[in-house]
């Protein structure tokens, strides 16, 4: 079996989070890059069914600038056996069109049975890109699963849907996107660390998947504009000596919020 | 059949019951600020065509669809309108099943895409979808280089809502794409049926910590709520604590809210957190660590045990309310 996870390079939610005012895009200078937790997830239903069916092979690919090498490896030092890391100046501001057929097209090179990937990036908030994806390579599609088994000829689970959970069934190739309800990735000890680098790590072009660019190919979304909102400010603060919630209650009044 | 100048099609959200979903109000009521609605049910009852008309669709357009296939068949109801109506726009609510079916109306029909609006108007060159970006922290806009939106809209952040409107019912011819469709079971509800407040688009939301220590004593929580009319949220500690489901969570990985009043109890305020709730109007935060920062975005602040705090706060609302 080989599993393609897909893994993404964002900015720590732990820091300062910012958007270029010019451009609109991340402003990767700020603050810390980490590999986003969700596809750490992924990749961790990925190794557990490569625990114990040892013919797995487990494929991390990612679509991010140069600079994004270092997450890569982290994928390796994971567990995965190698990587394939999409690199290409043109991919800057690449919106989700864009973004999902560059990845089909580095997926189809590498023909897997399934394809996992987080249900929503921290950064981007798409959640969108596995569905699309599935329409790309005709594979089916079982998105937001809280529960992952992976059989031979197929993957059930059980989605999360908008109304309540369903189980449901997925014959092979399938994309599958999963919820932060699976457990985090295992940690990366030395050892692994080390191996990691080793491991293959294929870097790959636009030109080397066939893949235009070309505003004028298709559609694609940009940013018009872009605006940084004012931080809140602390307000009131009191120690409860007995009569706080009197005095929360009288704030409320004033504020008409009862 | 011919249909309204300036269309804009509209993806109704059904329920497992056949009704419509919460959003249809907000997504039409969005569509109509930018030009006529036409919606797109899969799948509904006959109530569902009615409450889509009296949301203010000047067109329905219905398709039979397949609960136990996932996906494929409301993509290919939405492809045949699409191809049919030909609109300035498609809204489709970001709900989980939202965003799968515009991801792939996108790719077939090579359009661009715009996720998680909490707006949408009209300018000179087109139709423009508004975002809030790293929890409100900054705005955007986007729009395409050409051709036709999908935008996802985000649930409950759209306030405006269309007249009711006598619509036309027509049943669509859907051509099977032939595209295979995950084996889908059927629904069961995480939750009983509640008289509270849904937590998407509420005005106020009551949300609980690790604070509250299990989830027994996150009852506390819920009385506040009720206390208020509010609606129940929950940080991501207390969910993965099992004190609540996760679709209460409010935070980067759960649901953004932007209530005209926040309480934050027991919840010590990391910034995932913050990224759902700190839009609020007005937020009030109970936190026995006074450096605990969520005081940094409250406007009202107490530092004080919950256990002694929160049951006089329901007391004195109680005793207002008689
Ligand atoms: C990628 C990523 C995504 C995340 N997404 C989310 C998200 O969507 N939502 C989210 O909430 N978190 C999210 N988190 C987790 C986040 O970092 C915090 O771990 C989480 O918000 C902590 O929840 P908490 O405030 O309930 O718990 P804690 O941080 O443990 O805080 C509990 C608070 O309760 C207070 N307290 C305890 N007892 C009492 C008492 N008797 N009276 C009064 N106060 C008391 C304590 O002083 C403390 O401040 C995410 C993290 C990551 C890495």
């Amino acid at each position: 079996m080989k599993i393609y996870v897909l893994v993404k390079e964002v900015p720590d939610t732990y820091g300062d989070r910012k958007l270029d005012p010019e451009t609109g895009l991340t402003d990767r200078a700020t603050g810390d890059v980490v590999l986003d937790e969700i596809t750490e997830r992924a990749l961790e239903v990925a190794l557990c069914y490569a625990d114990e069916n040892p013919d797995t092979d487990v494929v991390a690919l990612s679509m991010s600038p140069g600079s994004a090498t270092a997450s890569v490896r982290r994928a390796l030092a994971i567990g995965a056996a190698s990587a394939v890391h999409i690199v290409d100046e043109d991919l800057r501001g690449a919106d989700l069109g864009l973004t999902a057929e560059t990845l089909a097209a580095a997926i189809r090179r590498g023909e897997p049975d399934l394809v996992i990937a987080g249900n929503l990036s921290t950064d981007g908030s798409g959640g969108m890109i596995p569905a699309m994806l599935a329409e790309h390579l005709g594979y089916v599609q079982a998105t937001a699963l809280s529960a992952v088994e992976i059989g031979a000829n197929s993957v059930t689970g059980t989605r999360s849907a908008d109304a309540g959970t369903q189980e449901v069934a997925a014959p092979l190739p399938a994309v599958i996107s999963i919820t932060e309800a699976l457990p985090d990735a295992r940690f990366p000890n030395l050892k692994n660390t080390m191996a990691a680098k080793k491991k293959p790590l294929e870097v790959l072009s636009l030109a080397d998947l066939g893949v235009s660019a070309d505003p004028a190919a298709a559609p694609r979304t940009i940013l018009t504009a872009v605006s940084e909102k004012p931080p809140r400010a602390a307000g009131i603060k009191i120690t409860n000596d007995g009569d706080a919630a009197g005095q929360l209650v009288e704030f409320l009044m004033q504020n008409k919020l009862v | 059949m011919g249909y309204p100048e300036n269309p804009i099609l509209v993806v109704i959200d059904v329920d497992p019951a056949g009704g419509v979903a919460s959003s249809t109000g907000a997504l039409i009521g969005a569509a109509s600020t930018i030009g006529a609605p036409v919606a797109l049910i899969v799948g509904g009852n006959l109530g569902a065509t009615d409450a889509a008309a009296i949301a203010g669709a000047q067109v329905v357009l219905t398709a039979p669809g397949d609960p136990a296939a996932l996906t494929v068949p409301i993509t290919d109801a939405l492809q045949a309108a699409y191809r049919q109506v030909k609109p300035d726009a498609v809204l489709i609510s970001n709900s989980i099943a939202g965003r799968d079916v515009a991801g792939r109306l996108a790719v077939r029909e090579k359009l661009a895409v715009s996720v998680d609006a909490i707006g949408v108007t009209r300018d000179q060159e087109g139709i423009v979808a508004h975002h809030s970006v790293y929890g409100g922290s900054f705005l955007t806009n986007s729009a395409p280089t050409h051709g036709t939106p999908v935008i996802t809209v985000r649930q409950g952040a759209v306030g405006a809502r269309a007249d009711a409107a006598t619509a036309t019912v027509e049943e669509l011819q859907v051509p099977a794409s032939g595209a295979v469709a995950a084996v889908a079971g059927e629904i069961t509800a995480v939750e009983q049926a509640s008289s509270r407040p849904e937590l998407r688009g509420a005005s106020k939301v009551v949300s609980g910590g690790r604070g509250l220590g299990s989830k027994e004593q996150f009852v506390l929580v819920e009385q506040l709520a009720d206390a208020l009319g509010a609606a129940i949220g929950g940080s991501r500690a207390a969910v993965d604590a099992g004190y609540i489901p996760y679709a209460h969570q409010v935070g980067q990985t759960g649901v953004s809210v932007s209530p005209q009043l926040y309480v934050a109890v027991g919840i010590s305020g990391a910034i995932q957190h913050r990224a759902g709730m700190q839009t609020a109007k007005t937020i009030v935060a109970i936190n026995k660590d006074g450096e605990a920062p969520i005081f940094d975005i409250a406007d009202f602040g107490i530092e004080g045990d919950l256990f002694a705090v929160v049951p006089q706060i329901i007391e004195a609302l109680e005793a207002r309310k008689k």
